[in-house]
């Protein structure tokens, strides 16, 4: 019958270029990956391929709720700034000493953590909701403002963990494994996956989308705008505070320059990732790829003399540009 | 009537890929004519003007203008042979001021500054000459629809033009603006400039056309002088098939029930003193002017806009703060502004259709998205939504599958009361009777039904009673006979019978 040659003839036309964009990433990922071996063989090694995935965590799991707060229209440039004032505290309130035995410590500086972050996050969200502010405008400023408290807790210098049995317990969730695998990457996966579950799989998540696609459907729909934007912050602030907990044992200190231009690679990532930035698309795993490509170009720089390692910066900066324009002309040819 | 026509197509084809939409047109249009091209949606009215404004060029076939072959590379190329669009759709700056606007991308210039003076006095001129006085230093943001609308025709007519292409420019204009405007294209055609007017209304083409040419399914099915048709003769002709009967038969149940009673409600800024009900099983009607506050109203009511007074919803005081609490009390609102508030033009079918009632379609955290899939089968038989594939967005459908997606929408909330804004704007008239139909069927099952229209016989055809706003205030209810265009006129617009009348006639 030919009406049965159309259907499938039409279906197999709009697998090809729905699923375009979302594979773009991974497609760029994988000629980098032959790209890095035939510069340098060494790079295609296990070892050096786990400790660049181990490396792109901060980025990574920060990205990842970038992607919630892209998706639903907002934007958060604070997150860097965020990263180091969740860590200044939570330093100190490891040396504050407040809990007895070094595990309960340990954990409950975690929540604390977490808290913390739930709560700029929140603060986030407030303000460009209830305020009616700019996401740009308000994130910029607590972009200062958590910069500025940081230095002020590290009266100029740095934070760090005096106890150093509290920091040998801590160190593994860096620089340990299980199975082979650093706990880092296990941290990522694990993100990754509550989060893309949130995203596609729930209610949120396709209210996410709809209040980035457009927020007065999404109202006069019956969603409530405000509390899916202000959650979305949340769960950035929460990706921050995770981030923290792997980052501090790395150096058990945080400094002012902690988390220095985080939120640029961050958003970088998402980008990259195939996410929106004007908002209604959000893919999870995009940005987990993107925030490794961040990551791998870094490391075929280091591993090859083609151009100078001090400009990563300005190839890092050059991706983003190149990722969207790859990204319009893909959407041109739908 | 010159013999030689002006433009001419000569056997035009248009295919987008292998679907074939325009099928070997043949057209004249004569310098100091009124061209009237109507037809279905789909029916390849756009794609026709697009070809002949340069927009699109043609899979087959040519043109040729004053008898010499042309082949149009762009608009711009169409602008300098003189052809000029108006365009459906307003496109202006609304930060910049009129005089700023009707010389975008043309600016006088003296030295290298703009001239602002010289711009503001033709500006002032090309208004005067629609017979509009507005303010060239106005900002566009400002102004009604309607006076938007004459700004977009003086930049248009800026250029020096001998065919003008207008894209169904009454669409959102009331009565009086559109007789103003079939005014002003009178003035155009006396100049001796040939006119393309495309239009979904009939009187107004009947009223305004000296030809009219019928499309029908990327086929040309006639030309002919207006004069031999009557407006249901051009809806016979379009839709190929008898429509005199476009509105259902509805009686209006007996029931004295009050669903909803609104009391000295106002909407601040919008709506002053509002008062209102609506009986079970009823299709309630809300006739006025744009911008006479009834969509402000209803927005009101149903929690979308902050709200003072009373309203009753089956007796009992209630107050909705948001539409998810009208939601949950059983009233739907359905915006006029389906493309900017009803869906979600860049996601699916099914994302769109489930999302004012996702909590029916999740299992503990999860969406099933194999319910959503099964509801979305449903919809689209139930309302008849017309789509190529299920994976389209919302935005690929046309305006009329729009409104049933919409609606199937709404109606997965399973409401008490439906509240539906200009349900049938830029719809084709074989949807508008599917939609008449459906409204008339929730009323018939119980469901009360309030419609808002600037278009006054879809109210009278299928409303029971009627309610005319002016300048925000509630000032009229008008019922059985009394139910009549020019009754509804003198209430919208505070004139006189006779003024009225007049109105009536041509809109």
């Amino acid at each position: 019958m030919s009406e049965t040659t159309i259907t499938v003839s039409e279906t197999r036309r709009s697998w090809k270029d729905v699923d375009l964009r979302a594979v773009a990433p991974f497609v760029a990922l994988a000629v980098l990956l032959a790209f890095g071996t035939i510069v340098n063989p060494n790079f295609i090694g296990i070892d050096n391929l786990l400790n660049v995935l181990t490396r792109s965590a901060f980025i990574a799991i920060i990205a990842v709720g970038a992607t919630f707060v892209i998706s639903a229209g907002g934007l958060d440039l604070s997150v860097g700034s965020m990263s180091a004032f969740v860590a200044g505290t939570m330093i100190l309130f490891m040396n504050s000493g407040a809990v007895e035995g070094n595990l309960a410590m340990l954990a409950t500086a975690m929540v604390f953590a977490m808290g913390v972050g739930a709560l700029c996050g929140l603060a986030n969200g407030l303000t460009t909701t209830i305020g009616r502010i700019e996401p740009f405008i308000v994130t910029l400023g607590t972009m200062g403002i958590f910069r500025a408290l940081t230095i002020y807790l590290a009266e100029g210098g740095s934070i760090a963990m005096r106890a150093p049995d509290l920091r040998a317990l801590y160190r593994p969730v860096y620089f340990g494994n299980i199975f082979g695998v650093p706990v880092p990457i296990l941290v990522i996966i694990v993100v990754a996956v509550i989060a893309a579950f949130l995203l596609y799989r729930t209610s949120f998540g396709r209210h996410v989308i709809a209040v980035g696609s457009n927020e007065d459907v999404a109202r006069y729909s019956g969603i409530s705008v405000e509390r899916v934007r202000t959650l979305t912050y949340i769960i950035q602030g929460l990706c921050v505070a995770i981030a923290v907990l792997v980052y501090v044992p790395r150096l058990g200190a945080a400094t002012p320059t902690t988390g220095l231009l985080w939120e640029l690679q961050a958003i970088t990532a998402v980008v990259i990732g195939g996410t929106a930035l004007r908002g209604g698309v959000g893919r999870v795993w995009g940005t987990v790829c993107g925030a490794v490509i961040l990551e791998v170009v870094g490391n075929i720089m280091v591993l090859s003399d083609l151009v100078s390692e001090y400009l990563i910066g300005a190839v890092q900066g050059a991706i983003i540009i190149v990722a969207m324009l790859v990204q319009r002309s893909l959407s041109r040819r739908r | 009537m010159t013999h030689s026509p002006l433009l001419a197509a000569n056997s035009l084809f248009k295919a987008f890929g292998p679907i074939e939409v325009l099928r070997n047109i043949e057209l004249e249009i004569c310098s100091g004519e009124v061209h009237a091209i109507i037809g279905e949606n789909g029916a390849g009215k756009s794609t026709l003007m697009k070809l002949l404004s340069g927009h699109l060029q043609p899979t087959r076939g040519s043109l040729s203008i004053n008898g010499e072959k042309v082949a149009l590379v762009g608009p711009v190329d169409a602008e300098k042979r003189g052809i000029v669009l108006v365009h459906q759709e307003i496109l202006l700056a609304p930060d910049l001021t009129v005089a700023q606007n009707i010389f975008l991308g043309r600016e006088l210039k003296r030295g290298f500054t703009v001239d602002d003076r010289a711009m503001n006095a033709g500006a002032r001129d090309a208004m005067r000459s629609l017979g509009a006085d507005i303010d060239p230093t106005r900002v566009v943001g400002r102004l009604s629809i309607a006076q938007r609308q004459l700004v977009q025709i003086a930049r248009a007519l800026l250029v020096p033009h001998q065919l003008v292409i207008f894209d169904e420019p009454t669409a959102s204009l009331t009565p009086v603006e559109t007789e103003a405007l079939l005014n002003v294209i009178h003035g155009i055609r006396a100049k001796g400039v040939a006119v393309l007017y495309i239009s979904h209304r009939l009187a107004e083409v009947k009223a305004i056309a000296d030809r009219v040419t019928v499309l029908r399914d990327g086929q040309l099915v006639t030309t002919r002088d207006a004069a031999e048709l009557e407006p249901v003769d051009m809806a016979r002709l379009m839709v190929g098939r008898d429509v005199s009967k476009l509105y259902p038969d509805h009686a209006a149940r007996e029931s004295e029930e009050k669903v909803l009673e609104a009391e000295h409600f106002s909407v601040p800024g919008y709506v002053k003193d509002a008062s209102f009900y609506l009986r079970k099983g009823e299709i309630l009607g809300f006739a006025g002017l744009i911008g006479a506050g009834r969509t402000e109203l209803m927005e009101g009511v149903v929690g979308l806009r902050p709200s003072r007074g009373t309203l009753r919803q089956n007796g009992m005081s209630v107050r909705f703060n948001n539409a998810r609490e009208s939601m949950d009390a059983g009233i739907v609102y359905l915006s006029e502004d389906r493309k900017g508030r009803g869906l979600l033009l860049a996601q699916d079918l099914r994302t769109n259709l489930t999302l004012a009632s996702l909590k029916k379609f999740t299992r503990g955290p999860l969406i099933d998205k194999a319910a959503e899939t099964a509801a979305l089968d449903n919809a689209i038989v139930e309302f008849d939504i017309r789509t190529r594939r299920k994976d389209l967005l919302a935005g690929q459908l046309s305006g009329g599958n729009q409104q049933k997606l919409l609606l199937a929408k709404m109606m997965l909330l399973s409401p008490r009361i439906v509240i539906i804004d200009e349900p049938t704007r830029g719809i084709d008239i074989g949807t508008k009777e599917q939609i008449y139909k459906f409204i008339a069927r929730l009323a018939e099952s119980g469901l009360s039904v309030i419609v808002i229209s600037s278009e006054m016989p879809e109210l009278i055809g299928i409303c029971d009673r009627i309610y005319v706003m002016r300048e925000s205030r509630v000032v009229a209810e008008v019922t059985g006979e009394r139910m009549n265009e020019s009754e509804i006129v003198v209430h919208a617009t505070g004139a006189t019978f006779e003024e009225a009348a007049l109105v009536a006639e041509t809109a």
